[in-house]
């Protein structure tokens, strides 16, 4: 296979059509090339593509070890190929729990064995999502996964001291804290966003304040012990502002939005199909609103996908029964497209701010979220904006097939996805 | 008729209207030495219940055999939350055999829209009480037992009646069918509950509520009791049931304030002396074993509607 991709005429972050070459891993050159200057060289009609870079999602579930029926390493790293990642962190609450080195390392090494794109493990905060005693966060950071990011991810770190701790402990590596931001107690049961639907449909309900407590009582922590903290699949226009006023005041808070929270509301659970069935729930549409603005002005930092295989019989029942979750790597820049990019929110600059350099300082991953530059490793996604598809969840690339845009029509296709100079994804089909 | 019965939302007027009419001429056949019809031979109900239910599966039951349908039982003991595929192997099941119509009882809101909205049956689906959700059944029983009582004109219409629900709205499936129910019946709903029992959202419902029992009673032209589960006093919705029962319990002082027409229903199983006490339960104005009788009619005019049988009594 060819090691020299010359891209021609493409657009990078939305700019004017130009050139783009490849070459053993990184970027060799932007702007007009007239002579690539290897007989080797693979030559992509870019016209009408736009150039983004190698897409980093800080929230992935690939479910290996425990759950390899949902998905594996293998498989989920496929499905962020085809979806323009190139680098995923792959969560904690697999089963055994990521919450030691071996689990880590395992994970990682099957990463790289797989070979789609880079996998970052996440660490658990505490022994086995127990929220009791912290895990060994020293032993991750220190292992060949080089574990940055620590999250009890499906359950929130609830208890104010072992928060606390775990805040302050990561600063020694320059970790970071990833909340799962609900109220254990407001939430017992929960089955829906609480509201007027939920009262209707007789489904329990999730309240807003369950997060925004959460996240409120995790910005003034951080405040306190001067950490950084990340809060997780943010949902509510409380939580936006929350965030916002946090960061006004200075305090180190980043915070993800999640696509299906960026175009879906809370209606769905009308039809009582648990495809609709995610963890924070769907909102309504004043928040999925605040989520768009918040996204736009920055308040929100980056759009991390909360990807949650399934097997069909966990949502192939009654709503109260199923699982908690919903796909969302292989549909996360179309979605963005539709909610972000075509109403004028956001350009694709501001694309790649959000979905792949930010996530990546968040991660402290050195070597993706670059700018498409010369010397910058060879991380690109070439992506065609102006196709519409419709989704057919049996063509993902996951094991599972819990995509709640079924038959939907969206916006965009990945048509090339470059891993250091290696193609991932050529001609919209994976390698 | 839609097809299926899974909300009173699903009921116009003119729905539920024929239903409470329909039911009227077959609870006639209750007071028949020979209280049976042909109307469904040959067709097929099966009673799916992943709830312990005794009255409501019996009523049923009851109600399709002096249809002449085939009943089929069935219930699943134990949560079908822990495993939660059994709701569709037992639905396809259930249409290998043939069923014409399923009535079902389960324990998570949804689950009867689940079977009739997921392709796993072709029949038409009864909710028999789903999870916190509705009792749509329950509801048009309990209209027809008002409606016998205070309705006004040849129809018994309900128009301007007003209802006291009062107790655990939060949890009631009885207490959602029955305000949209009485709503398209245009009665005047009142929930009475301690705001910890009522939903959010309920000021969008078409009813009136509030936390005074005692504000409501006299104006009332029915009152409509609703169990409390004493496992309710663990969520620490209310301090005691000594409390609960004081404020909102209905005991012979509080009866003595009602107007004389004024009826007093449950949907059963009563907590007696706690939303109720003996005295009211087993005084004239009690009209709750009269609800399980008329439970019968009203379950026979909806299984004979949504299977289309012949004319009830016109024939043979």
């Amino acid at each position: 296979m060819s090691t020299s991709y010359l891209i021609r005429n493409v657009s990078v972050l939305g700019g004017e059509p130009t050139d783009l070459h490849l070459r053993d891993g990184v970027v060799v050159a932007v702007g007009a090339v007239s002579d690539p200057g290897d007989g080797g060289v693979e030559t992509i009609d870019a016209t009408g593509l736009v150039a983004l870079p190698g897409l980093v999602d800080l929230h992935t579930h690939l479910r290996e070890p425990g759950r390899e029926d949902a998905e594996t390493v293998e498989s989920g790293t496929r499905a962020a190929a085809r979806g323009g990642f190139t680098a995923v962190h792959a969560m904690a609450n697999t089963e055994p729990v990521a919450d030691t080195a071996g689990v880590v390392e395992q994970v990682w090494r099957l990463g790289r064995e797989a070979g789609h794109c880079d996998v970052y493990p996440v660490g658990a905060v505490t022994v086995g999502l127990q929220g009791e005693r912290l895990a060994e966060l020293g032993a991750m950071a220190d292992s060949a996964a080089r574990v940055r990011v620590f999250s009890d991810d499906g359950k929130c770190v609830s208890d104010a001291v072992l928060m606390r701790r775990a805040l302050e402990y990561v600063k020694a590596f320059d970790g970071v804290v990833a909340q799962h931001a609900q109220e254990p107690r407001l939430t017992e049961g929960a089955q829906m966003n609480e509201g007027e639907l939920s009262g209707k449909l007789g489904l329990a309900g999730w309240p807003a304040v369950a997060e925004e407590a959460v996240i409120a009582r995790d910005c003034l922590l951080a405040e306190h012990v001067g950490s950084r903290l990340h809060v997780c699949h943010v949902s509510t226009a409380g939580s936006v502002q929350i965030v916002r006023e946090a960061k006004a005041r200075g305090v180190d808070v980043t915070a993800e939005a999640c696509p299906h929270h960026l175009i879906l509301t809370d209606e769905l659970a009308a039809t009582y199909d648990p495809i609709y069935k995610v963890n924070p729930p769907l909102r309504t549409r004043a928040d999925v609103e605040a989520l768009r603005a918040g996204l736009a002005d920055g308040t929100i930092d980056i759009v991390a996908t909360d990807h949650a295989p399934h097997p069909h019989e966990d949502k192939d029942c009654e709503w109260s029964a199923a699982a908690f979750g919903m796909l969302g790597l292989e549909t996360a820049l179309s979605i963005v497209q539709e909610t972000m990019v075509d109403p004028g929110l956001l350009d694709w600059a501001g694309v790649a701010e959000r979905m792949s350099y930010a996530p990546a300082r968040i991660g402290r991953v050195a070597d993706h979220g670059r700018p498409i530059e010369v010397g910058a490793p060879a991380n690109v996604v070439l992506y065609d904006p102006s196709v519409r598809r419709t989704v057919d969840p049996t063509e993902s690339a996951s094991l599972s097939r819990n995509t709640p845009y079924r038959g939907m029509e969206l916006p965009g296709r990945v048509v090339a996805t470059f891993l250091r100079g290696r193609p991932t994804v050529l001609a919209g089909a994976l390698v | 008729m839609k097809r299926h019965l899974l909300s009173a939302a699903d009921l116009t007027r003119d729905d539920a209207e024929l239903v409470l009419s329909t039911a009227a001429e077959l609870r006639s056949l209750a007071d028949r030495p020979i209280k049976k019809l042909p109307a469904l031979r040959g067709r097929t109900v099966v009673n799916l219940f992943f709830e312990d239910s005794t009255r409501t599966r019996i009523s049923f039951e009851a109600a399709a055999k002096r249809l002449s349908a085939d009943v089929i039982n069935f219930s699943a003991k134990g949560s079908s939350l822990s495993k939660g595929e059994s709701l569709k192997d037992t639905a396809l099941t259930l249409e290998a055999m043939g069923a014409d119509a399923v009535v079902v009882r389960h324990g998570a809101s949804g689950a009867p829209h689940r079977l009739a909205h997921s392709g796993w049956v072709r029949s038409s689906v009864v909710n028999a009480g789903d999870g916190t959700h509705e009792h749509p059944t329950q509801a048009l029983l309990d209209a027809f037992t008002m409606s016998r009582h205070l309705g006004q004109g040849k129809t018994g219409s309900l128009d301007g009646r007003r209802v006291a629900i009062v107790g655990d709205v939060l949890h009631s499936r009885v207490a959602r069918s029955n305000a949209l129910l009485l709503a398209t019946l245009g009665a005047e709903v009142t929930l009475v509950a301690p705001p910890t029992l009522l939903p959010v959202g309920v000021d969008s419902w078409p009813v009136e509520t509030s936390y005074d029992l005692d504000a409501v009673l006299p104006k009332a032209d029915a009152v409509m009791m609703l169990r409390v589960q004493r496992e309710r006093m663990h969520g620490g919705f209310f301090p005691t049931a000594r409390e609960y029962s004081r404020r909102y319990g209905l005991d012979g002082r509080r009866m003595a304030t009602l107007q004389d027409h004024t009826i007093v229903m449950h949907p059963g199983p009563m907590v007696r002396g706690m939303e109720i006490s003996a005295e009211v339960a087993d005084s004239d104005r009690s009209v709750i074993v009269e609800q399980v009788t008329n439970g019968v009619a009203v379950r026979m005019a909806v299984l004979y509607l949504l299977l289309g049988g012949a004319q009830p009594g016109g024939e043979e």
